[in-house]
């Protein structure tokens, strides 16, 4: 890491109101909508230093920066985004935003439907990455960025920066795409869709309008955490951190938490009911399983990327074993048999799925140095 | 620029498809895309030369070349070259054959275990060691020296065709005795 690396500081949110309706994979569309999000840099003269971070399953907008000098209000990539840092806001103009349907800030299904008056709960639309990419684009169309230096992202985020180089092939000039696969594996789809019956089956789910209830479904949404977190982490890393460590020291021979990652799981789990909203979890999810963008193309994965025009940068991490280095390489094959210029770094790590948001040197060097490329192409 | 990566640029033809394995730092490919507009990719298995590669401005893989070429179709590139790395090879033969399968020629480089030099140092009971061999024998990375006959028993083994050989010793081309007069072997062979 860059010693003079430091964090971009306080930073403010924004708000994108949209007037026009937004179709939707589904066949559905949003008639209006709000995008949340913030930004960090400047944006040269010629606009041609923006880089979009689109985030993952349970992120936000708030990448980088902290709110009102609170050190535990920091972004949830800001180790990789700020001033010298490998997204280095000192050269780019960085945007980060919440995706359709997401509960922080943007539209989603907490929002209140303006034809109703009422939350949009189980009526919400699912949505797609490629939904959440045209929402996107019209949130650059807003700020006036015609083409991106780079769209980043890890994991779910990622898939959505490879989505914006097939959907708008001229609108990016490269693709950062760490941690991703191009589609989900049928286990893959079974984690989700655990999580998605814990939540359905609380009984506090109320169909999906438990709003009007005054409830949430906490049990459910809690599990939901809990067993996402088993599949970030490798194997290797819960023993390292939890091995098989008792709270009490010696076995209750109760049900109550005895192992440390049993109370690791739950304080998890307990802290993300209190900041997410479980219906958004199951769009996220839900547009995890979906993204397959091999099958316009018959299920040819190179035949689809014959679109694209970035260049993209693939980085996976060792020990990942929700989207393994297999998965990776199979995106960087599709780009290769269509002679697209394509990086690829594989990152000896022991975080597993969760590496993606650590800072790790092999990895940092990667992205800083590959973005430094970027800078000097765009005259960032 | 190394020697064999000179005579290196003179074996490949402008504008075709370039697979580097074993890239370093990415220098070749470099000089490759400036000069003859390849389109090229390395593979590299090393943390750094990952790194000095992006920064070189050239596409890398990271990949353990080891396991084989599996990920790349046949005939999938015009020239795949394997400079310096055949002697630090494990499997050795089975990626000569993935190579000679995924390129439609290759162009391998190597040091001449049967230079004089490296003679000498033998008859005087010492493992050789040399510019182009700079490693002890406890540390060395190199676990397949080989001379230019060993090298042509393979290519005979493995089917491969010698379509052109360059001798390198001291930078310049050597033609007579090249078995011990040359330091560097450049082999351009197809299958």
């Amino acid at each position: 890491m860059n010693t003079k690396a430091r964090s971009v500081g306080d930073v403010t949110p924004f708000t994108a109101h949209f007037n026009q309706a937004l179709p939707l994979s589904s066949g559905a569309e949003l008639p209006e909508f709000d995008l949340v999000y913030e930004t960090y840099g400047t944006l040269n003269t010629n606009r041609s230093n923006a880089i979009l971070i689109c985030h993952a399953l349970s992120g936000t907008h708030h990448v980088a920066g902290t709110y009102s000098g609170d050190a535990r209000t920091a972004g949830w990539w800001n180790n990789m985004v700020g001033p010298g840092k490998p997204v280095d806001t000192n050269r780019f103009f960085v945007v980060g935003v919440n995706n359709l349907g997401g509960c922080n800030g943007s539209t989603g299904p907490a929002s209140i439907n303006s034809r109703t008056g009422k939350p949009y709960g189980a009526s919400f639309p699912f949505v797609t990455v490629e939904d959440w990419v045209h929402a996107q684009a019209r949130l650059a169309d807003h700020l006036g960025i015609d083409c991106f230096a780079a769209v980043m992202g890890g994991s779910l985020g990622a898939m959505q920066a490879l989505q914006w180089a097939l959907t708008y092939p001229a609108r990016l000039r490269h693709a950062v795409v760490i941690a991703a696969a191009p589609k989900l594996s049928a286990q893959n789809i079974g984690f989700n869709e655990v999580a998605r019956q814990a939540i359905t089956t609380d009984p506090d789910f109320h169909g999906g309008d438990y709003y009007a209830h005054g409830v949430i479904p906490f049990h459910g949404l809690r599990l939901a955490r809990m067993l996402g977190h088993i599949t970030y982490l490798s194997d290797d890393a819960m023993m390292e951190k939890f091995g098989r460590e008792l709270l009490a020291g010696k076995h209750k021979f109760s049900l109550e938490v005895e192992f440390e990652i049993e109370s690791y799981l739950r304080y998890q789990g307990d802290k993300f009911t209190e900041r997410f909203d479980a219906n958004t979890y199951l769009i996220m999810t839900k547009a995890l399983d979906y993204f397959d963008p091999a099958a316009s193309a018959a299920g040819n994965l190179s035949a689809a990327m014959a679109k694209i025009k970035a260049a993209t940068l693939v980085v996976s991490f060792t020990t990942d074993w929700r989207f393994s280095p297999a998965r990776s390489k199979e995106i960087v094959k599709s780009l290769l048999d269509n002679a697209l210029p394509v990086t690829y770094a594989e990152i000896e790590s022991t975080q597993g799925h969760d590496a993606f948001l650590m800072e790790n040197e092999h990895y940092f060097s990667v992205v800083s140095t590959y973005l430094n490329r970027v800078a000097q192409e765009v005259n960032a | 620029m190394r020697a064999d990566l000179k005579a290196i640029s003179e074996l490949v033809a402008p504008g075709t498809r370039v697979l580097d394995l074993g890239c370093g730092d990415g220098v070749l490919l470099r000089h490759l895309q400036d000069n003859l507009g390849v389109t090229g990719y390395g593979i590299e298995i090393e943390p750094a030369g990952v790194v000095a590669s992006i920064g070189n401005g050239i596409n890398v893989i990271q990949m353990n070349l080891e396991a084989g070429l599996s990920g790349f179709d046949e005939r999938s590139f015009d020239t795949v070259i394997l400079s310096q790395t055949l002697q630090a090879m494990k499997h050795t033969e089975p990626l000569l054959r993935d190579m000679l399968r995924v390129g439609r020629e290759c162009i391998v480089t190597f040091p001449n275990f049967g230079y004089w030099k490296n003679r000498l140092q033998v008859l005087a009971g010492v493992m050789p060691k040399s510019s182009d061999m700079p490693y002890e024998w406890y540390n060395t990375p190199n676990v397949h020296l080989c001379t230019l006959h060993d090298f042509e028993a393979l290519c005979q083994r493995v089917g491969a065709r010698v379509l052109q050989r360059i001798v390198i010793s001291n930078g310049k081309p050597i033609h007579a005795l090249p078995n011990l007069l040359g330091s560097l072997a450049v082999y351009r062979v197809s299958a």
